[in-house]
Protein backbone atom coordinates (compact mmCIF):
# COMPACT_ATOMS: atom_id res chain seq x y z
CA UNK A 1 0.00 0.00 0.00
CA UNK A 2 1.12 3.00 -1.03
CA UNK A 3 2.50 5.77 1.78
CA UNK A 4 -0.38 8.42 1.53
CA UNK A 5 -2.81 5.59 1.15
CA UNK A 6 -1.33 4.62 5.04
CA UNK A 7 -1.61 8.03 6.30
CA UNK A 8 -5.22 7.94 5.17
CA UNK A 9 -5.81 4.72 6.66
CA UNK A 10 -4.27 5.54 10.08
CA UNK A 11 -6.64 9.42 9.80
CA UNK A 12 -9.32 7.38 9.17
CA UNK A 13 -9.12 5.17 12.10
CA UNK A 14 -8.82 8.15 14.46
CA UNK A 15 -11.75 9.16 13.37
CA UNK A 16 -13.40 5.84 14.16
CA UNK A 17 -13.88 4.52 10.68
CA UNK A 18 -11.95 1.30 10.03
CA UNK A 19 -10.80 0.34 6.49
CA UNK A 20 -8.56 -2.43 5.39
CA UNK A 21 -8.05 -3.97 2.30
CA UNK A 22 -8.42 -7.66 0.51
CA UNK A 23 -4.31 -8.47 0.86
CA UNK A 24 -4.89 -7.51 4.61
CA UNK A 25 -7.80 -9.35 5.93
CA UNK A 26 -6.80 -11.97 4.00
CA UNK A 27 -2.86 -12.46 5.45
CA UNK A 28 -4.33 -11.42 9.05
CA UNK A 29 -6.80 -14.67 8.57
CA UNK A 30 -4.31 -17.10 7.24
CA UNK A 31 -1.82 -15.96 9.52
CA UNK A 32 -4.05 -16.55 12.60
CA UNK A 33 -4.87 -20.07 12.22
CA UNK A 34 -1.89 -22.20 11.09
CA UNK A 35 -2.72 -25.35 11.44
CA UNK A 36 0.66 -27.57 11.91
CA UNK A 37 0.94 -31.51 11.38
CA UNK A 38 0.60 -34.05 14.17
CA UNK A 39 4.17 -35.28 13.55
CA UNK A 40 7.82 -35.50 15.37
CA UNK A 41 10.85 -37.23 14.66
CA UNK A 42 13.10 -36.86 17.86
CA UNK A 43 13.83 -35.43 20.79
CA UNK A 44 12.83 -31.88 19.46
CA UNK A 45 9.16 -33.03 18.74
CA UNK A 46 9.10 -33.45 22.78
CA UNK A 47 9.48 -29.36 23.14
CA UNK A 48 7.22 -28.93 20.54
CA UNK A 49 4.65 -31.06 22.44
CA UNK A 50 5.51 -28.95 25.39
CA UNK A 51 5.49 -25.54 23.58
CA UNK A 52 1.85 -26.64 22.92
CA UNK A 53 0.80 -27.27 26.01
CA UNK A 54 -0.83 -25.16 28.93
CA UNK A 55 2.78 -23.67 29.97
CA UNK A 56 3.79 -22.04 26.58
CA UNK A 57 0.23 -22.50 25.15
CA UNK A 58 0.82 -22.06 20.85
CA UNK A 59 -2.94 -21.85 21.23
CA UNK A 60 -2.03 -17.92 21.53
CA UNK A 61 -1.36 -17.85 18.17
CA UNK A 62 -4.08 -19.89 16.56
CA UNK A 63 -2.09 -23.14 16.07
CA UNK A 64 -3.42 -25.55 18.41
CA UNK A 65 -5.30 -27.70 15.90
CA UNK A 66 -2.29 -30.30 15.74
CA UNK A 67 -3.91 -31.91 12.67
CA UNK A 68 -3.60 -36.03 11.96
CA UNK A 69 -3.62 -35.53 8.51
CA UNK A 70 -1.54 -34.14 5.97
CA UNK A 71 -4.32 -33.22 3.76
CA UNK A 72 -6.27 -31.14 6.49
CA UNK A 73 -2.13 -29.40 7.63
CA UNK A 74 -1.13 -25.86 6.69
CA UNK A 75 2.40 -26.16 8.25
CA UNK A 76 4.82 -29.38 8.59
CA UNK A 77 7.25 -28.84 11.89
CA UNK A 78 10.35 -30.76 11.02
CA UNK A 79 11.39 -31.39 14.57
CA UNK A 80 14.30 -33.77 15.11
CA UNK A 81 16.94 -36.02 12.78
CA UNK A 82 16.12 -36.44 9.52
CA UNK A 83 17.28 -40.20 8.73
CA UNK A 84 17.98 -40.97 5.40
CA UNK A 85 15.56 -43.57 5.73
CA UNK A 86 12.92 -41.34 6.39
CA UNK A 87 13.61 -38.41 4.27
CA UNK A 88 11.44 -40.05 1.42
CA UNK A 89 8.59 -39.93 4.12
CA UNK A 90 9.00 -36.47 5.16
CA UNK A 91 8.77 -35.27 1.74
CA UNK A 92 5.54 -37.16 0.71
CA UNK A 93 3.92 -35.83 3.91
CA UNK A 94 5.20 -32.22 2.24
CA UNK A 95 3.90 -33.52 -0.83
CA UNK A 96 0.02 -34.30 0.50
CA UNK A 97 -0.22 -31.16 2.13
CA UNK A 98 -2.50 -29.03 0.09
CA UNK A 99 -1.32 -25.01 -0.47
CA UNK A 100 -0.32 -22.63 1.25
CA UNK A 101 1.86 -24.38 3.34
CA UNK A 102 4.95 -23.42 5.25
CA UNK A 103 7.84 -25.60 6.92
CA UNK A 104 9.74 -24.69 10.00
CA UNK A 105 13.04 -26.78 9.95
CA UNK A 106 13.44 -27.03 14.01
CA UNK A 107 16.51 -28.01 15.55
CA UNK A 108 20.30 -28.17 14.88
CA UNK A 109 19.64 -31.57 12.73
CA UNK A 110 16.69 -30.60 10.84
CA UNK A 111 18.42 -27.58 9.65
CA UNK A 112 21.93 -29.01 8.87
CA UNK A 113 22.25 -32.93 10.46
CA UNK A 114 23.57 -31.02 13.55
CA UNK A 115 25.50 -33.07 16.34
CA UNK A 116 24.91 -36.19 13.92
CA UNK A 117 25.81 -34.59 10.66
CA UNK A 118 28.23 -36.88 9.98
CA UNK A 119 26.23 -40.46 11.18
CA UNK A 120 26.00 -42.78 8.16
CA UNK A 121 22.16 -42.47 7.73
CA UNK A 122 21.77 -38.84 8.61
CA UNK A 123 20.33 -36.22 5.64
CA UNK A 124 22.35 -32.96 6.61
CA UNK A 125 19.08 -31.12 6.12
CA UNK A 126 15.61 -31.26 5.04
CA UNK A 127 16.75 -28.04 3.14
CA UNK A 128 18.13 -30.41 0.86
CA UNK A 129 14.55 -32.08 -0.51
CA UNK A 130 11.94 -29.05 0.28
CA UNK A 131 11.91 -25.12 0.96
CA UNK A 132 12.24 -24.52 4.50
CA UNK A 133 10.43 -21.27 5.52
CA UNK A 134 11.93 -20.71 8.84
CA UNK A 135 15.16 -22.52 10.20
CA UNK A 136 15.33 -22.49 13.97
CA UNK A 137 19.05 -23.23 15.87
CA UNK A 138 19.15 -24.99 18.55
CA UNK A 139 19.48 -28.44 20.28
CA UNK A 140 16.67 -28.43 21.08
CA UNK A 141 15.17 -25.12 20.80
CA UNK A 142 13.35 -24.04 23.52
CA UNK A 143 9.66 -23.59 23.29
CA UNK A 144 10.00 -19.85 23.16
CA UNK A 145 12.35 -20.14 20.27
CA UNK A 146 9.64 -22.23 18.78
CA UNK A 147 7.04 -19.65 19.58
CA UNK A 148 9.48 -17.02 18.01
CA UNK A 149 9.74 -19.17 15.01
CA UNK A 150 6.46 -19.30 15.06
CA UNK A 151 5.89 -15.68 15.08
CA UNK A 152 8.18 -15.09 12.27
CA UNK A 153 6.17 -17.53 10.16
CA UNK A 154 3.22 -15.36 10.83
CA UNK A 155 5.16 -12.05 9.85
CA UNK A 156 6.04 -13.83 6.73
CA UNK A 157 2.54 -14.73 5.68
CA UNK A 158 1.09 -11.20 6.46
CA UNK A 159 3.71 -9.57 4.10
CA UNK A 160 2.23 -11.60 1.24
CA UNK A 161 1.57 -9.61 -1.66
CA UNK A 162 -1.37 -11.46 -3.29
CA UNK A 163 -0.30 -10.05 -7.06
CA UNK A 164 2.57 -9.06 -8.61
CA UNK A 165 5.79 -11.25 -9.42
CA UNK A 166 6.15 -11.53 -5.48
CA UNK A 167 3.20 -13.45 -5.12
CA UNK A 168 3.52 -16.63 -3.14
CA UNK A 169 3.60 -19.94 -4.65
CA UNK A 170 0.13 -21.14 -4.01
CA UNK A 171 -0.69 -18.24 -5.91
CA UNK A 172 1.17 -18.32 -9.02
CA UNK A 173 -0.08 -21.28 -11.45
CA UNK A 174 3.56 -22.25 -12.48
CA UNK A 175 5.00 -22.72 -9.32
CA UNK A 176 5.37 -26.48 -8.17
CA UNK A 177 3.34 -27.56 -5.09
CA UNK A 178 5.21 -30.96 -4.96
CA UNK A 179 8.67 -31.57 -4.91
CA UNK A 180 10.59 -35.27 -6.12
CA UNK A 181 10.77 -37.65 -3.86
CA UNK A 182 14.37 -38.96 -3.16
CA UNK A 183 14.93 -42.73 -3.89
CA UNK A 184 16.93 -45.04 -1.97
CA UNK A 185 20.35 -45.93 -3.42
CA UNK A 186 23.36 -48.16 -3.00
CA UNK A 187 24.79 -45.73 -1.07
CA UNK A 188 23.12 -42.95 0.06
CA UNK A 189 20.08 -40.74 -1.18
CA UNK A 190 19.75 -40.14 -5.47
CA UNK A 191 19.72 -37.62 -6.22
CA UNK A 192 21.71 -36.34 -2.90
CA UNK A 193 19.69 -32.20 -3.02
CA UNK A 194 17.39 -31.10 -5.14
CA UNK A 195 18.90 -28.43 -6.62
CA UNK A 196 15.23 -26.24 -7.51
CA UNK A 197 14.82 -25.85 -3.70
CA UNK A 198 18.72 -26.61 -2.04
CA UNK A 199 20.26 -23.13 -3.65
CA UNK A 200 21.96 -19.97 -3.08
CA UNK A 201 20.38 -17.22 -2.86
CA UNK A 202 20.01 -16.23 -5.89
CA UNK A 203 18.18 -19.20 -7.02
CA UNK A 204 22.42 -21.21 -8.15
CA UNK A 205 22.78 -24.56 -7.24
CA UNK A 206 25.27 -25.12 -4.65
CA UNK A 207 28.63 -26.87 -6.08
CA UNK A 208 30.12 -29.60 -4.45
CA UNK A 209 33.32 -29.03 -2.44
CA UNK A 210 34.92 -32.39 -1.66
CA UNK B 1 23.84 -65.11 43.99
CA UNK B 2 26.15 -67.92 43.15
CA UNK B 3 29.75 -67.22 42.47
CA UNK B 4 30.28 -67.49 38.52
CA UNK B 5 33.16 -69.90 37.64
CA UNK B 6 35.88 -68.72 35.80
CA UNK B 7 36.24 -68.32 32.46
CA UNK B 8 39.02 -71.51 32.87
CA UNK B 9 36.54 -73.38 34.33
CA UNK B 10 33.70 -73.11 31.79
CA UNK B 11 36.05 -73.74 28.92
CA UNK B 12 36.94 -76.90 30.58
CA UNK B 13 33.18 -77.40 31.36
CA UNK B 14 32.45 -76.73 27.42
CA UNK B 15 35.09 -78.97 26.42
CA UNK B 16 34.20 -81.88 28.64
CA UNK B 17 30.70 -81.59 27.92
CA UNK B 18 30.63 -80.80 24.17
CA UNK B 19 32.87 -83.50 22.31
CA UNK B 20 34.98 -82.03 19.88
CA UNK B 21 34.45 -77.90 21.03
CA UNK B 22 37.38 -75.68 21.09
CA UNK B 23 37.23 -73.00 23.34
CA UNK B 24 40.01 -70.76 23.88
CA UNK B 25 40.10 -67.97 26.60
CA UNK B 26 40.44 -64.24 25.04
CA UNK B 27 42.93 -62.73 27.75
CA UNK B 28 42.00 -58.99 28.46
CA UNK B 29 44.70 -56.37 29.25
CA UNK B 30 42.53 -53.28 30.50
CA UNK B 31 42.01 -53.16 34.18
CA UNK B 32 38.07 -54.57 33.98
CA UNK B 33 40.36 -57.54 33.06
CA UNK B 34 37.36 -58.91 31.85
CA UNK B 35 38.65 -61.66 29.95
CA UNK B 36 36.39 -63.71 27.05
CA UNK B 37 35.55 -67.04 25.63
CA UNK B 38 36.20 -67.84 21.80
CA UNK B 39 33.82 -70.58 20.25
CA UNK B 40 34.58 -72.75 17.11
CA UNK B 41 31.99 -72.61 14.62
CA UNK B 42 30.65 -76.14 14.23
CA UNK B 43 30.43 -76.50 18.03
CA UNK B 44 29.47 -73.55 19.00
CA UNK B 45 25.62 -73.73 19.30
CA UNK B 46 25.67 -77.17 20.77
CA UNK B 47 28.16 -74.59 23.76
CA UNK B 48 25.72 -72.22 23.76
CA UNK B 49 22.60 -74.27 24.70
CA UNK B 50 25.05 -76.30 27.23
CA UNK B 51 25.42 -72.66 28.76
CA UNK B 52 22.06 -72.03 28.96
CA UNK B 53 20.80 -75.15 30.29
CA UNK B 54 23.56 -76.23 32.72
CA UNK B 55 22.32 -76.39 35.91
CA UNK B 56 24.46 -74.20 37.80
CA UNK B 57 25.29 -71.51 34.83
CA UNK B 58 21.60 -71.21 33.39
CA UNK B 59 22.88 -68.59 31.62
CA UNK B 60 19.03 -67.83 29.66
CA UNK B 61 19.71 -63.89 29.45
CA UNK B 62 21.12 -62.74 26.45
CA UNK B 63 21.49 -59.13 26.82
CA UNK B 64 23.85 -57.86 24.53
CA UNK B 65 24.98 -59.08 21.00
CA UNK B 66 27.37 -56.83 18.70
CA UNK B 67 29.82 -56.36 16.24
CA UNK B 68 33.18 -56.05 15.91
CA UNK B 69 35.40 -55.00 12.86
CA UNK B 70 39.30 -56.20 13.36
CA UNK B 71 41.02 -54.32 10.08
CA UNK B 72 43.94 -56.25 8.58
CA UNK B 73 47.45 -55.33 10.53
CA UNK B 74 50.93 -55.29 9.50
CA UNK B 75 53.46 -55.62 12.60
CA UNK B 76 57.35 -55.28 11.73
CA UNK B 77 60.33 -56.82 13.21
CA UNK B 78 63.53 -56.36 12.80
CA UNK B 79 66.06 -59.02 12.67
CA UNK B 80 69.67 -59.12 12.59
CA UNK B 81 71.19 -61.54 9.72
CA UNK B 82 74.42 -62.73 8.80
CA UNK B 83 75.13 -62.14 5.49
CA UNK B 84 77.84 -62.66 3.23
CA UNK B 85 78.72 -59.26 1.53
CA UNK B 86 81.73 -59.06 -0.86
CA UNK B 87 83.86 -62.22 0.61
CA UNK B 88 83.46 -60.77 4.23
CA UNK B 89 80.62 -61.75 6.69
CA UNK B 90 78.71 -58.81 8.05
CA UNK B 91 75.89 -57.96 10.64
CA UNK B 92 72.55 -57.13 8.32
CA UNK B 93 69.65 -55.74 9.86
CA UNK B 94 66.17 -56.59 7.93
CA UNK B 95 62.94 -55.70 8.55
CA UNK B 96 60.09 -58.59 8.30
CA UNK B 97 56.51 -57.42 7.61
CA UNK B 98 54.14 -59.91 8.79
CA UNK B 99 50.52 -59.48 7.53
CA UNK B 100 47.63 -60.51 10.29
CA UNK B 101 44.85 -60.53 8.18
CA UNK B 102 41.51 -59.21 9.49
CA UNK B 103 38.54 -61.02 10.47
CA UNK B 104 34.77 -59.67 11.96
CA UNK B 105 33.78 -60.51 15.35
CA UNK B 106 30.17 -61.33 16.79
CA UNK B 107 29.96 -60.78 20.70
CA UNK B 108 27.50 -61.94 22.88
CA UNK B 109 26.92 -60.81 26.61
CA UNK B 110 25.12 -63.49 29.11
CA UNK B 111 23.47 -63.11 32.08
CA UNK B 112 21.18 -65.60 34.28
CA UNK B 113 18.42 -63.80 35.68
CA UNK B 114 17.26 -67.29 37.75
CA UNK B 115 20.87 -67.04 39.10
CA UNK B 116 21.31 -63.35 39.18
CA UNK B 117 25.10 -63.88 37.79
CA UNK B 118 27.04 -62.89 34.70
CA UNK B 119 28.30 -61.97 32.10
CA UNK B 120 29.99 -64.51 30.61
CA UNK B 121 31.10 -63.51 26.95
CA UNK B 122 31.43 -65.69 23.81
CA UNK B 123 33.00 -64.37 20.53
CA UNK B 124 32.54 -65.92 17.36
CA UNK B 125 35.08 -64.73 14.41
CA UNK B 126 34.98 -65.02 10.93
CA UNK B 127 37.36 -65.95 8.55
CA UNK B 128 38.09 -63.21 6.79
CA UNK B 129 36.42 -59.44 6.13
CA UNK B 130 35.68 -59.96 2.42
CA UNK B 131 33.93 -63.52 1.22
CA UNK B 132 34.13 -65.59 4.46
CA UNK B 133 31.91 -63.62 6.56
CA UNK B 134 30.07 -66.58 8.30
CA UNK B 135 29.08 -67.13 11.84
CA UNK B 136 26.59 -69.11 13.34
CA UNK B 137 23.54 -67.60 14.47
CA UNK B 138 22.38 -67.66 18.73
CA UNK B 139 18.57 -66.39 17.82
CA UNK B 140 17.79 -70.10 17.94
CA UNK B 141 19.06 -70.23 21.62
CA UNK B 142 18.98 -67.18 22.59
CA UNK B 143 15.52 -65.39 20.60
CA UNK B 144 16.72 -61.68 22.69
CA UNK B 145 19.96 -61.92 19.67
CA UNK B 146 17.29 -61.67 17.09
CA UNK B 147 17.65 -58.06 16.28
CA UNK B 148 20.77 -57.38 17.65
CA UNK B 149 22.30 -59.89 15.13
CA UNK B 150 20.38 -58.44 12.26
CA UNK B 151 21.75 -55.09 13.36
CA UNK B 152 25.56 -56.64 12.79
CA UNK B 153 24.67 -58.37 9.57
CA UNK B 154 23.40 -55.01 8.33
CA UNK B 155 26.28 -52.78 9.87
CA UNK B 156 28.80 -55.17 9.73
CA UNK B 157 27.86 -57.67 7.48
CA UNK B 158 28.37 -60.37 9.44
CA UNK B 159 26.42 -63.41 7.97
CA UNK B 160 24.03 -65.38 10.69
CA UNK B 161 24.05 -68.68 9.63
CA UNK B 162 20.33 -70.21 10.88
CA UNK B 163 19.15 -66.67 11.44
CA UNK B 164 15.50 -67.07 10.76
CA UNK B 165 15.06 -63.64 9.01
CA UNK B 166 18.29 -62.22 8.40
CA UNK B 167 17.39 -58.79 6.93
CA UNK B 168 18.63 -55.23 7.07
CA UNK B 169 17.09 -53.87 10.28
CA UNK B 170 18.20 -49.94 9.61
CA UNK B 171 19.30 -49.47 6.65
CA UNK B 172 17.41 -50.05 3.38
CA UNK B 173 17.42 -53.63 1.57
CA UNK B 174 19.06 -52.21 -1.57
CA UNK B 175 21.87 -50.20 0.42
CA UNK B 176 25.19 -52.07 -0.53
CA UNK B 177 27.73 -50.68 1.99
CA UNK B 178 28.22 -51.57 6.11
CA UNK B 179 28.65 -48.47 7.17
CA UNK B 180 30.27 -49.57 10.50
CA UNK B 181 32.92 -50.85 8.94
CA UNK B 182 36.47 -48.92 9.76
CA UNK B 183 37.03 -48.63 6.20
CA UNK B 184 33.77 -47.50 5.11
CA UNK B 185 33.88 -43.87 3.17
CA UNK B 186 30.38 -42.49 3.24
CA UNK B 187 29.13 -40.76 -0.38
CA UNK B 188 30.25 -37.03 -0.93
CA UNK B 189 27.21 -35.62 -0.85
CA UNK B 190 28.10 -32.35 1.20
CA UNK B 191 27.32 -29.13 -1.04
CA UNK B 192 29.02 -25.80 0.36
CA UNK B 193 27.51 -22.46 -0.48
CA UNK B 194 29.90 -20.32 -2.59
CA UNK B 195 30.34 -17.01 -1.04
CA UNK B 196 28.78 -14.29 -2.76
CA UNK B 197 30.94 -11.81 -3.98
Amino acid sequence: MADDLKELKIELSKNGIFTTTMEELYNWGRRNSVWPLTFGLACCAIEMIATTMARYDLARFGAEVFRPSPRQADLIIVSGTVTKKMAPQVVRLYNQMPEPKYVIAMGACAISGGPFRDGYNVLRGIDRYIPVDVHIPGCPPRPEALIHAFMTLQKKIENDALRGPERPRHLDPDAPSEFPVPEFGEHGLEPPNNPEVFNDARGNPLKVIQ
Amino acid sequence: MTALPTPEDIKAQIEASVPGAVVTVIPNSSPSAQRSLLLDHEHARDAALFLRDHPVLRLDFCSLTTGVDWLDTETSEKVKLKQLVDGVEKEVEETRKTKIPGYLEAVYHLFSMEKKHGPVILRLRTANRTDQTHVPSFTPVWRSAEFQEREAFDLYGIIFDGHPDLRRILMWESFVDYPMRKDYVPPADDPLAEVPA
